[in-house]
């Protein structure tokens, strides 16, 4: 359909582009015809606060008025020109779009490096039964939004079908060849059944206000909660019920006040991150279809399903957050090729107990027990001076800084004095990021453990590594310890072991993947070369998982 | 399928103190001098303002001491940094392997398997087109995992790239 490419006349001796083959018996489709309604109503949703301002506060300016006229068919007619010029369709090898009217885009994916298939329906599109597809390649993200191909949307059976469709291998002999894509194809795959490996309870609610989301939710809520009022013109001074509030707590004695304010912020916080953990995890569902992918929806208002085909999968990471730890809470990802380098759209399961996030974590790596659960070999104790340093060295640098300037007459003394203070949290920080430093060997993963805030510990499969990295600072070559990244197609790209000591780092690393360290590795001779303090013997028994 | 996954005991085998070894191949000698004339540059990009903020602005005689402080800094950064780097950069290609060793107070090591590699280029700014020097980076599926080997000879740098494309080519599979 499309004009034949013709050559730039570069002048260059370029080699001849490879033929676009085109397949004339797939036919193109259009997204569903209700996203001339839906696009519309999403834009509108979104401009809706400028919408209300203009329209509602016009108080009879024709010019305002015609200004959010105008934005309303504006609207409305890019989503019919978005309509028009979108096309799609599925064919033998690959997928493609094309979309765009003034700016013409034109997608194809080769159906081979599809990995993920994400499906997604805003409460608009789920008022019309619609969702979006997005579909996931190994591609790391470069300008991933660009390069996402996305049909936004179709109906939801059809996002279905795709998604299984999508998923299987091309060569997959159910695959019929030049039909797969015809809307009432009779050997549409009837829905097989999958093994649920998790499913939503509201005792996982406990987690919500452990969670920093939480807490964030709740100044985001109130912060637009203030706007809105202030758009709305409403004066709360005028509102009489809040002037006598507002003057009974002023009148009141300072506890009063406090407990009050306090009691009063804790209520928001709880309500808002209990609200935000149901609106992005009702209805968490994580399966394993028949297609051998992993299946994780959830949503209460937009409903999401990220499907992770099985093989390309590389381990998974469970983290667990501070707060969410010391409520022996977790939360599992998957480590995987094909989803962005953002946490959200790998996440297998929220904050939810530890046993169960490790039970699930083994389910979804098909293993009886979680390699993250694996006992782990701990870090010599020359890495706990190395966290100790990188610690509390800040905080007298920050008091010398403020004591300075307390010389200079610019502050008071009390906040140097204060900055000391500092110094107890830094050296239990330094501990506890110490305590969680760790790794372990199993027969198919490389297990390992870091970082006190976001206490991670990752199991990477060992057939997933492409390649190492070791970096020794030089406080690092000197204490005889050195930081070994595991690098992989899957996740954030590589995968470290801190602190670990010099020859148990490098022995891991030859034992994780036979071989490819082997010719490099040496014995050390000298007395003087590669300082490596004998382990004691303490660093090789195996610690158990901290109870939070 | 669902067999356990049980732990591999540590210790691995240890034979002593294990270290990695110094890859086979120097770089240019002439990468010293880009190094030299990198570092210098930067330094006077960073002290040239303040040297004419001093002279043209009233009331800025601070700035002699962060001046005085920028060129002590500077000269023996420029002194120092060049040969250090110098002894430590190194790399080397096996049949298997791209194998580099890089830094100068804090150092790295970058081994990636040729049949993971996906692609390799070479790359040369101004500085190091009037040197003749290239730089290589060889690419995997990772984000994380590029090689670069800096400050190569510009020819050596060449045929290293054809060699590695063809070893990259006879291997198959999306290297993931």
């Amino acid at each position: 359909m499309s004009a034949p490419e013709h050559t730039p006349p570069t002048g260059l001796d370029l080699p001849a582009a490879p033929p676009l083959v085109e397949h004339p018996e797939v036919e193109w489709r259009r997204l569903d015809p209700r996203m001339l309604v839906v696009t519309p109503l999403n834009s509108l949703i979104s401009l809706l606060p400028v919408l209300v301002g203009v329209v509602l506060f016009s108080s009879g300016d024709w010019g305002r008025l015609a200004f959010g006229a105008a934005l309303v068919v504006l609207v409305v007619a890019a989503g019919v020109v978005r309509w028009l010029t979108t096309r799609y369709r599925i064919t033998d090898d690959q997928v493609e779009l094309h979309t765009g009217w003034l700016v013409r885009k034109r997608l194809a994916t080769p159906r081979e490096r599809i990995r993920t298939v994400d499906l997604t329906a805003k409460p608009a599109h789920r008022l019309f039964g619609l969702s979006t597809v997005r579909v996931g390649t190994g591609r790391q993200a470069l300008g991933s939004e660009a390069a996402t191909l996305a049909l936004d949307a179709v109906t939801s059976a059809e996002a279905e079908r795709l998604r299984q469709v999508l998923l299987r291998r091309p060569t997959s002999a159910r695959d019929t060849p030049g039909a797969p894509d015809s809307p009432d194809t009779p050997n549409a795959p009837v829905p097989p059944p999958a093994t649920v490996l998790a499913a939503f309870s509201p005792a996982w609610l406990r987690y919500a206000p452990l969670s920093t989301s939480g807490l964030a939710a709740a100044g985001a809520l109130f912060t637009t909660a203030l706007n809105l009022a202030d758009d709305l013109r409403i004066n709360l001074d005028e509102v009489a019920r809040v002037r006598a509030a507002v003057r009974w707590l002023v009148e009141s004695p300072l506890p009063v006040i406090i407990t009050t304010l306090a009691g009063a912020a804790l209520v928001l916080v709880l309500v808002c991150s209990m609200l935000v953990y149901l609106v992005q995890f009702w209805g968490h569902r994580l399966t394993r279809e028949a297609d051998n992918t992993i299946r994780a929806r959830r949503g209460l208002l937009t409903t999401r399903s990220v499907s992770v085909k099985e093989h390309q999968l590389r381990g998974v990471e469970v983290s667990e957050p501070l707060l969410v730890r010391a409520g022996r809470g977790a939360r599992v990802a998957a480590v995987t090729t094909g989803l962005g380098r953002t946490g959200e759209s790998s996440l297998l399961l929220p904050p939810v107990p530890r046993a169960l996030a490790q039970r699930v974590a083994a389910a979804v790596l098909r293993l009886p027990t979680a390699p993250t659960s694996a006992p782990l070999t701990r870090h010599p104790r020359r890495a706990l001076a190395r966290r100790l340093v990188r610690a509390v060295t800040p905080v007298p640098v920050l008091a010398a800084a403020l004591w300075a300037a307390h010389a200079l007459a610019w502050l008071p003394a009390w906040p140097a004095r204060l900055a000391l203070v500092a110094v107890l949290p830094a050296v239990l920080l330094a501990v506890d990021r110490y305590r969680a430093l760790g790794h372990a060997l199993t027969d198919e993963y490389l297990v390992s453990r870091a970082n006190s805030v976001v206490r991670r510990t990752v199991a990477l499969r060992r057939t997933g590594i492409i390649g190492w990295r070791v970096s020794q600072s030089w406080f690092q070559r000197r204490a005889g310890l050195l930081t070994l990244m595991a690098t992989t197609a899957a996740g954030h790209g590589g995968y470290e072991v801190q602190d670990v000591g010099q020859t148990r780092g490098l022995a891991l690393a030859d034992a994780a993947v036979p071989g490819l360290l082997t010719p490099f590795l040496v014995p050390v001779t000298g007395p003087h070369q590669g300082q490596d303090p004998g382990e004691p013997a303490g660093d090789d028994q195996p610690v158990r998982r901290s109870a939070g | 399928m669902n067999s356990p996954d049980t732990t591999v005991p540590p210790p691995y085998p240890l034979a002593g103190q294990l270290r990695l070894r110094e890859p086979e191949h120097r770089v240019s000698r002439r990468a010293v001098t880009w190094w030299t004339l990198r570092a210098l540059i930067g330094w006077l990009v960073l002290m040239i303002p303040q040297l004419v903020a001093l002279l043209v602005l009233p009331g800025t005689g601070w700035l002699a001491w962060t001046l005085l402080a920028s060129a002590v800094l500077g000269v023996a950064h420029t002194a120092v940094m060049p040969t250090w780097r110098y002894r430590v950069h190194r790399w080397e290609t096996t049949p298997q392997a791209v194998y580099t060793q890089a830094g100068w107070i804090n150092q790295e090591w970058r081994v990636a398997p040729t049949s993971r590699i996906q692609t390799v280029d070479t790359k040369r700014g101004p500085l190091q087109q009037a040197l003749n020097l290239a730089t290589v980076t060889v690419t995997t599926a990772s984000a994380a995992g590029p090689l670069h080997i800096e400050g190569l000879d510009h020819d050596l740098a060449v045929r290293l790239v054809d060699e590695l494309t063809e070893t990259t080519q006879a291997s198959k599979g999306d290297a993931t």
